[in-house]
């Protein structure tokens, strides 16, 4: 079985072995928390420090309620309340958390490549990319694979469509290169200024139309508009980008009929998805945030306790019995 | 510079000197601050007084000129001073560096200019030739008073480190320019379109979710200038040209009789934007290291002569600023110790003859900014350098001169050291100040 570590910075330099690994683990949680009592012993005495430097609830919550249902010390901390807003720099920041001995660092953050910055300069602690400026964002697309695979029972020979602002969505990038593993086939469909020509060399297809872009599509991921669209004159107002692009009933009927409906969150209503689809039989919306809380404890389950484990170590009884043992 | 050096003879030396078109093996009898003469090996008589330096197995050629270098003094004398700049000059074989106005304050008035002169004559290893503001502060604003900075010793004027958005005040300043008998050294980078990009706009920029910096932020600005250049016959030299479209521009401008000189640097021949991977930010430059459709269709402009000349761009700045994020780490790299074997490194690979790399470094230069090109000549200042081809060395910290110490070339083999560097007669440099 593959190992995964000693860091997880993006799904960039994973192998389909060891996504399928995370994913299998991540399985084994998903019980956990349907249980009366959410928690098992496996991390017990370790600790893990959610350093989130950009706003965030769903991520944030997610890593923390799923280092407690692992029984690990969860230490939140975040943008205004560290010690970057004084003026220290990030490495300092991470040297000064990595000096209270912690096993796993889960970092946000707005710069691309952050995480990766932390990595070179903690030795004995594993960092987590939890969303790195535009760059990635592994445990999302890792979440977003295990709902489909919940669901189509399978992660290859699927189409997915990514709808709306992948310029600026470290998702879609994370997810982009998740896909790839598979050999799945990813389209993109936004306007020409955020779904830009260099995705092509990603071995992405570009459109700019709902129609073609949809049709035959297994999976539909509609993103967020981000605030700042107005800014960078990106589409001169939201009300003229929903009149292409909202994703919507009809559309999905009439091109992919059979598809379901992902959204990484926090969506607008009305914007960028309907209503009917958000809250309809095709959403794994809701889905996705369940299954992020057991795929983030299988990434902290693998990087701290599971350095060189193998996947039998993993099951979660035999896990119990070890730690009570 | 100071005289009184007495006789030296540089011996069995193979003599390139691009001005006079020698490449021969050549003795060079220095007296003082002027070389005496240049003869066939052992024909100086009566030179037993004489100091010999052996320059047997290398090159001896007229002393580099660095047109495009930041020494970051006054202001920020915590990257570098003028004493240690010009050392790593010495050390890179320059005799002659041009300092960027880019300093706190800039060099937009003669007090500052003054300073940097002074300051040269007492404490450095090379000639430094100072480039004045275009505009006040750099803001791009108001013109700066160019007639005074000529006076006081600027050779040329750049806004350097941002362009001149303003196309108004670039006319004027070109326009103004003529009286001078001087030349404007652009950055050409429209502002609008590089707003918080770091690196290259590729797909690797779209993958790695950094903004990018669009060739065209580079075309556009260089695109206009060739125009007002037209406009103005005035002269115009455009810095760190990073793009192949870049290069054709400039090469239909020279066809067209328009009087445009440029320069390019190691880093953007020798390296391609995959340097950034695992967002190394020394490898985070302005402009940006491009494709390497780019960097290929730089060095054939360079051998070509459409860009005429090597600049090192030598920028240097503490660890600190660049063992940041990268979106927020320093821009640019240090370049005047690895500008000559960088250089040399693509004459091995025949991508250059040894004569254009020696003339891009020596001649070319000094030709954009107005110079009097070194030339080893009887009665000419003895400014000249003695390169060992052979010599290698792995470029370690322990190597750099400068006080700092962010170079991207770090652990690179480099071969084609500079091994005594001599500015009027005077030895600045000598290779076993860094040999471990």
């Amino acid at each position: 079985m593959p190992e995964i570590g000693p860091h997880l910075l993006g799904i960039d330099g994973l192998t389909r072995g060891q996504v399928d690994f995370v994913l299998e683990t991540a399985e084994q949680f998903v019980e956990v928390s349907e249980r009366n009592v959410k928690k098992v012993p496996t991390l017990r005495g370790k600790t893990v420090i959610n350093l989130f430097l950009e706003p965030s609830t769903r991520t944030r919550s997610s890593f923390e309620i799923a280092g407690k249902r692992l029984s690990a010390d969860v230490i939140n901390v975040s943008g205004s309340s560290s010690s970057t807003t004084k003026g220290e720099t990030l490495v300092d920041t991470a040297m000064n958390l990595h000096s209270m001995r912690p096993d796993i660092v889960v970092i946000r953050h707005p710069a691309a490549g952050a995480p990766h910055l932390i990595a070179k300069h903690l030795k004995n602690a594993a960092v987590v990319n939890a969303g790195d400026g535009l760059h990635e964002h592994p445990s999302q697309a890792l979440l977003d694979a295990l709902s489909i695979k919940q669901r189509l029972g399978r992660l290859e020979g699927l189409t997915m469509t990514i709808v709306g602002d992948s310029l600026r969505a470290r998702v879609a990038r994370s997810n982009i290169l998740l896909h790839r593993l598979y050999g799945n086939k990813i389209r993109l469909v936004a306007p020409p200024t955020l779904a830009v020509r260099e995705f092509e060399e990603l071995g992405v297809e570009v459109f700019h139309e709902m129609g073609p872009a949809l049709k035959g599509a297994d999976v539909v991921m509609s993103l967020r508009m981000k605030h700042e669209y107005l800014k960078d004159f990106f589409v001169p107002n939201l009300d003229e980008y929903s009149r292409r692009f909202i994703v919507s009933e009809p559309v999905l009927k009439q091109y992919c009929p059979d598809c379901i409906v992902l959204a990484p969150g926090p969506i607008i209503r009305g914007t960028e998805i309907t209503s009917e689809v958000a809250d309809g039989p095709r959403s794994l919306i809701m889905k996705q945030v369940t299954n992020g809380v057991a795929v983030r404890m299988a990434v902290l389950f693998l990087l701290c306790v599971g350095r060189g484990a193998h996947w039998e170590d993993v099951d979660v009884a035999a896990a119990k019995e070890q730690a009570a043992a | 510079m100071t005289k009184g050096n007495g006789k030296k003879l540089i011996c069995g030396g193979r003599v390139i000197d691009a001005q006079r078109n020698y490449d021969d093996l050549m003795d060079v009898l220095i007296e003082d601050d002027r070389i005496i003469g240049v003869d066939k090996p052992g024909a100086f008589t009566g030179v037993d007084g004489a100091e010999k330096v052996q320059a047997k197995g290398c090159l001896v050629v007229p002393g580099l000129i660095d047109v495009h270098v930041h020494l970051r003094d006054p202001g920020q004398e915590w990257k570098e001073t003028i004493e240690t700049g010009t050392a790593a000059a010495a050390a890179g074989g320059f005799t002659a560096v041009c300092c960027m106005p880019n300093t706190h304050p800039a060099n937009d008035s003669a007090s500052v200019t003054r300073y940097i002169l002074q300051r040269a004559q007492a404490v450095g290893s090379c000639r430094v030739l100072p480039i004045g503001a275009i505009t006040m502060n750099r803001e791009g604003k108001a013109l700066a008073p160019m007639l005074e900075l000529r006076e006081e010793g600027c050779i040329a004027f750049s806004d350097d480190g941002v362009g001149v958005a303003n196309a108004q005040i670039m006319r004027r300043a070109l326009e103004y320019s003529l009286m001078l008998d001087t030349v404007l050294a652009v950055h050409e980078e429209d502002p609008s379109l590089c707003e918080g990009g770091s690196m290259n706009e590729s797909a690797m920029s779209v993958k790695m979710g950094l903004r990018g910096i669009p060739e065209a932020a580079e075309n556009v600005m260089i695109a206009r200038d060739i125009e007002l250049a037209r406009l103005t016959r005035a002269r115009v030299h455009f810095c760190h040209v990073s793009t192949a479209r870049g290069a054709l521009l400039i090469k239909r401008a020279k066809e067209d009789g328009i009087p445009v000189t440029a320069e390019i640097m190691p880093h953007h021949f020798a390296a391609d934007e995959s340097e950034v991977k695992g967002f190394n930010t020394q490898a985070k430059m302005m402009p940006p290291l491009r494709k390497r459709e780019d960097s290929e269709a730089l060095l054939e402009a360079l051998r070509a002569g459409v860009i005429d000349c090597i600049a090192s761009d030598h920028a240097p700045h503490e660890s600190d600023s660049k063992a940041v994020e990268f979106e927020k780490a320093s821009f640019g790299t240090m370049g005047l110790q690895t500008t000559l074997p960088i250089s040399l490194e693509q004459v091995r690979e025949g991508k250059i003859s040894l004569k254009r790399a020696i003339e891009a470094l020596t001649v070319a230069p000094a030709k954009c900014f107005g110079i009097t090109p070194n030339t080893l000549a009887a009665g000419q200042l003895a400014d000249l350098v003695i390169i060992d081809p052979e010599r290698k060395m792995k470029f370690t910290e322990k190597m750099i001169k400068s006080k700092s110490k962010n170079s991207m070339f770090l652990g690179r083999e480099l071969q084609g050291l500079a091994v005594k560097t001599f500015v009027g007669g005077r030895q600045v440099f000598d290779i076993a100040a860094i040999e471990c």
